[in-house]
């Protein structure tokens, strides 16, 4: 389980999170939706430990992630399969080399790499792939292979970080179908940080909403479509009402 | 104006702080021997190869002007054979380190700080941090290590270029023998006078190592970041190897 407990996360004047708290149970995946920078990537790179918060914590799996050592920090980050929203291949390696330099880490043996080099392209329909460079490759299927590299290391959580941003609606329904199918098959944990309503809908069992550094409603997807709440309700349905919320979710502003 | 003092201070402090937690970083990365040892003989390759064709250039045509210009400055003055014993001097103790080094932190700095900057914003160096690597011991070790092993050898390789051009140009040009041009480059020759030119290349590779990799690694922005941090990294790294050089000079001579 992941859990934030009264988070603040400021970067100079921007305060980002205040307060932020939410939880995400094992087995579910939860949608994070929320105007863009408002602070989505910034709770999931919490859970890795890239940030640290300024205030409250965040827990993974009972272990509160800023108090571990460096040691205990790579192995909780061992777990975690973090997608990220341009990919972030390695440039100079190929799809196959980007896909085990993270199994390398955890010490696996070359046949078993290679073996879980090809499951995980497989399941991403990019079987053939792997000696090609990310440079040769479209912006959809270096998401796969983002995807690949983070369904490799078998981990109990996956992290996406925007994954249909940028995509055509084709591609897109193909990485919200992949979603789904790793969760189905893998049964991993998964947050997934979005503004793109159709894929929360299609992938999430939960979606929760931030808003000015907080949750502002955390609920089912049947709930949240049938909210009441101006604020969720005005994101979701995409409308560009007048007023400072709005302008706010528009441009991400600091208060 | 107070106010301003005490901003300026408190920027320099975290300027220094942020300095000395980057060198903790690198020597924490330092222990982990397996992740940085098989890339250093990678990048060694690559800053070698990188290096000497520019390496060698500037070494030949200061090689070919040390000698003339020699032979023009002692003419009539010192026996000719001078010429050889001042291009020795100058070569070995300052030419070949600082113009081998000044030029190679233009090639190499810039290119470990745009490296490590465009990584650094496409997010692969978050990436490799997620995937449990050290970014300190993969990425900057084995590059801060690798300059500080091949800044040596390709100076000693512009030593011998330079003194090798210096040599033809005064057979060729000054009539000065070859016997007359050994002789001078001997006469007050001291081991100290290697060994001083290749302790201050491995102490600019250090710097420009280091340099790229900071600035590299704390790249923000985007496009116009990496620009900025490469033309800092450059700047810097001049900058710091004229400052190790008068160092050297003053602790070493």
């Amino acid at each position: 389980m992941i859990s934030f407990r009264d988070v603040y996360k400021s970067f100079g004047p921007k305060r980002v999170l205040e307060g932020f708290s939410l939880e995400i149970r094992e087995g579910e995946t939860m949608v994070l939706i929320g105007g863009s920078g408002t602070g989505k990537s910034v709770v999931l790179k919490h859970i890795v430990g890239l940030l640290e918060p300024d205030q409250g914590q965040v827990e993974v799996d009972g272990e509160i992630v800023h108090a571990l050592d460096r040691k205990a920090l790579m192995a909780l980050r061992s777990k975690i399969g973090f997608v990220f929203q341009f990919a972030a291949l390695f440039d100079s390696m190929t799809v196959r080399e980007n896909i085990a330099l993270g199994l390398k880490r955890q010490g696996l043996p070359r046949r078993e790499i290679d073996m879980r080099v090809e499951e995980s392209l497989a399941l991403v329909d990019l079987d053939g792939t792997e000696e090609r460079y990310p440079a040769e490759l479209s912006g959809g299927m270096r998401k796969r292979v983002g995807i690949a590299r983070a369904i490799a290391l078998k981990p109990s959580y996956i992290l996406y970080d925007e994954p249909t941003t940028g995509l055509d609606p084709v591609t897109s329904a193909v990485i919200n179908d992949l979603m789904v199918r790793t969760r189905e098959k893998l049964g991993v944990t998964g947050l997934v940080v979005t503004h793109d309503m159709k894929s929360a809908y299609t992938v999430g069992d939960r979606i929760a909403m931030l808003h000015r550094g907080a949750i502002r409603q955390v609920a089912t997807v049947e709930q949240i479509r049938r909210t009441h709440d101006p604020i969720v309700r005005q994101f979701i349905e995409g409308r560009p009402d007048s007023g400072l919320d709005a302008q706010q979710m528009a441009s991400g502003a600091p208060r | 104006m107070y106010e301003n003092v005490s901003v300026r201070v408190a920027s320099a402090l975290a300027t220094v702080g942020r300095i000395g937690q980057f060198l903790a970083d690198v020597g924490r990365g330092l222990r982990e021997v397996g992740s940085w040892a098989g890339l250093a003989a990678v990048q060694m390759r690559r800053i070698g190869v990188q290096s000497l064709p520019l390496a060698l250039i500037i070494a030949a045509f200061t090689g070919i002007v040390l000698s003339m210009q020699a032979a023009y400055s002692l003419a009539g003055a010192t026996p000719v054979y001078f010429v050889g014993t001042l291009v020795e001097k100058t070569v070995l103790m300052e030419l070949a380190p600082v113009l081998t080094g000044l030029a190679l932190a233009g090639r190499v700095g810039a290119n470990i700080a745009a490296e490590l900057g465009t990584m650094r914003v496409t997010e692969q160096v978050d990436a490799l941090e997620t995937l449990a690597y050290n970014p300190y011991s993969y990425l900057v070790v084995p590059r801060v290590l690798a300059a500080s092993i091949m800044f040596p050898v390709v100076v000693a390789i512009a030593m011998g270029m330079a003194i090798f051009a210096a040599w033809v140009t005064a057979v060729t040009q000054i009539d000065l023998s070859t016997n007359d041009f050994v002789k001078g480059l001997r006469i007050f020759y001291k081991f100290k006078d290697l060994w001083y030119g290749l302790v201050k290349a491995l102490s600019f590779g250090m710097a420009v190592g280091l340099i790229g990799c900071a600035k590299g690694l704390a790249t923000k922005g985007g496009a116009e970041g990496v620009g900025r941090n490469t033309t800092d990294a450059v700047v810097i790294g001049a900058a710091m190897i004229l400052v190790l050089d008068a160092f050297w000079a003053v602790v070493l001579l």
